[in-house]
């Protein structure tokens, strides 16, 4: 119980000090990087909890997409992120004012928060300790929440062709194919031929 | 303190999402930072999504996890797509500069 404890705070305190770094990092790259290590503390917090598939989905979600995709960004975009952090000690104030309120209330809320009985009886399916955690999820992803599986499916589609569609450029003077002027390209279209008087040579208009 | 249950967890979830929103305040003028720390709120509602899960048996937090996830995934790739196209046409990526794109 104590090895548990402990591993709890440090990747808690990991994850909390690494998020305050994102939120304050000069460097932008930086900032991605303990974003990385945010995503991968807090996927060992799911693998603890017992949510083993979700914690390797995160790593495999946020880490291998997410982060990957912020980084390209990040280093694709010519920008100065020293001119975007003008302001930064002026906003401080009134930030750390709402961020204060905000941990009160949830700490608040968190503390005096009582749950009913009837509200565990609730929830209908359990999680049985005969399967395992990608077993019991699966069980349920493909049969009670198929038609919310297809809707996401749907919405990963839609996100792909929107950003496929806001960033695809046509590009000129690019040669493409275009099979029926292709095909129906005739004989003429492309040879012609020339008498060539000796001495005098030939001129070709291409 | 020894004994690690459910309030550790959303507490956990309440700071980071706490980070989360201080960091919009704080970053008012880079984009990436504002898209970050919105990643940051989403991880920190799919922690309290989990712990109940984990806290009840229930499965069905787990699931709903798994959208969560899946629509991070979307809103980070058309909102860095937006952010390109924005760069594109402006050369920066000035927040104040965003409102010149209404009509």
């Amino acid at each position: 119980m104590l090895a548990h404890a402990l591993i709890f705070y440090l990747f808690s305190f990991i994850a909390i000090s690494s998020s305050l770094a994102v939120i304050s990092s000069k460097n932008t790259v930086h900032a991605v990087f303990f974003l990385i290590l945010d995503f991968v503390s807090i996927s060992c917090l799911f693998i603890m909890m017992g949510a083993e598939y979700l914690g390797m989905l995160t790593l495999i979600v946020y880490v291998g997409a997410v982060a990957v995709l912020f980084l390209f960004v990040v280093m694709m975009l010519n920008v100065n992120f020293k001119d975007l952090r003008t302001g930064f000690l002026s906003y401080l104030p009134f930030g750390l004012l709402i961020g204060i309120v905000i941990i009160i209330e949830l700490g608040m809320m968190i503390g005096t928060w009582k749950y009913k009985d009837s509200f565990i009886k609730t929830s209908e399916i359990k999680i049985s300790s005969k399967v395992s955690n990608t077993e019991a999820l699966g069980n349920v992803l493909y049969t009670d929440f198929i038609h919310y599986f297809q809707i996401s499916g749907i919405i990963l589609l839609v996100a792909m062709i929107g950003a496929i569609l806001l960033t695809f450029r046509q590009k000129e003077n690019l040669k493409r194919q275009d099979i029926t002027k292709q095909v129906s390209r005739e004989r003429d279209d492309g040879v012609s031929l020339e008498e060539v008087e000796s001495f005098k040579g030939v001129k070709l208009n291409d | 303190m020894i004994d690690i249950s459910l309030g550790h967890y959303l507490f956990l979830g309440a700071i980071i999402f706490t980070i989360g929103i201080v960091g919009i305040f704080l970053n008012r003028k880079n984009v990436i930072v504002l898209l970050m720390s919105i990643e940051l709120i989403l991880i920190s509602a799919n922690i309290n999504l989990v712990a109940f899960s984990v806290y009840l048996q229930d499965i069905v937090g787990q699931v709903f996890t798994m959208f969560v996830l899946t629509v991070a995934a979307g809103e980070a790739a058309i909102g860095l797509a937006i952010l390109v196209v924005f760069f594109r046409n402006k050369g920066s990526i000035h927040v104040e500069d965003i409102n010149t794109l209404k009509g």
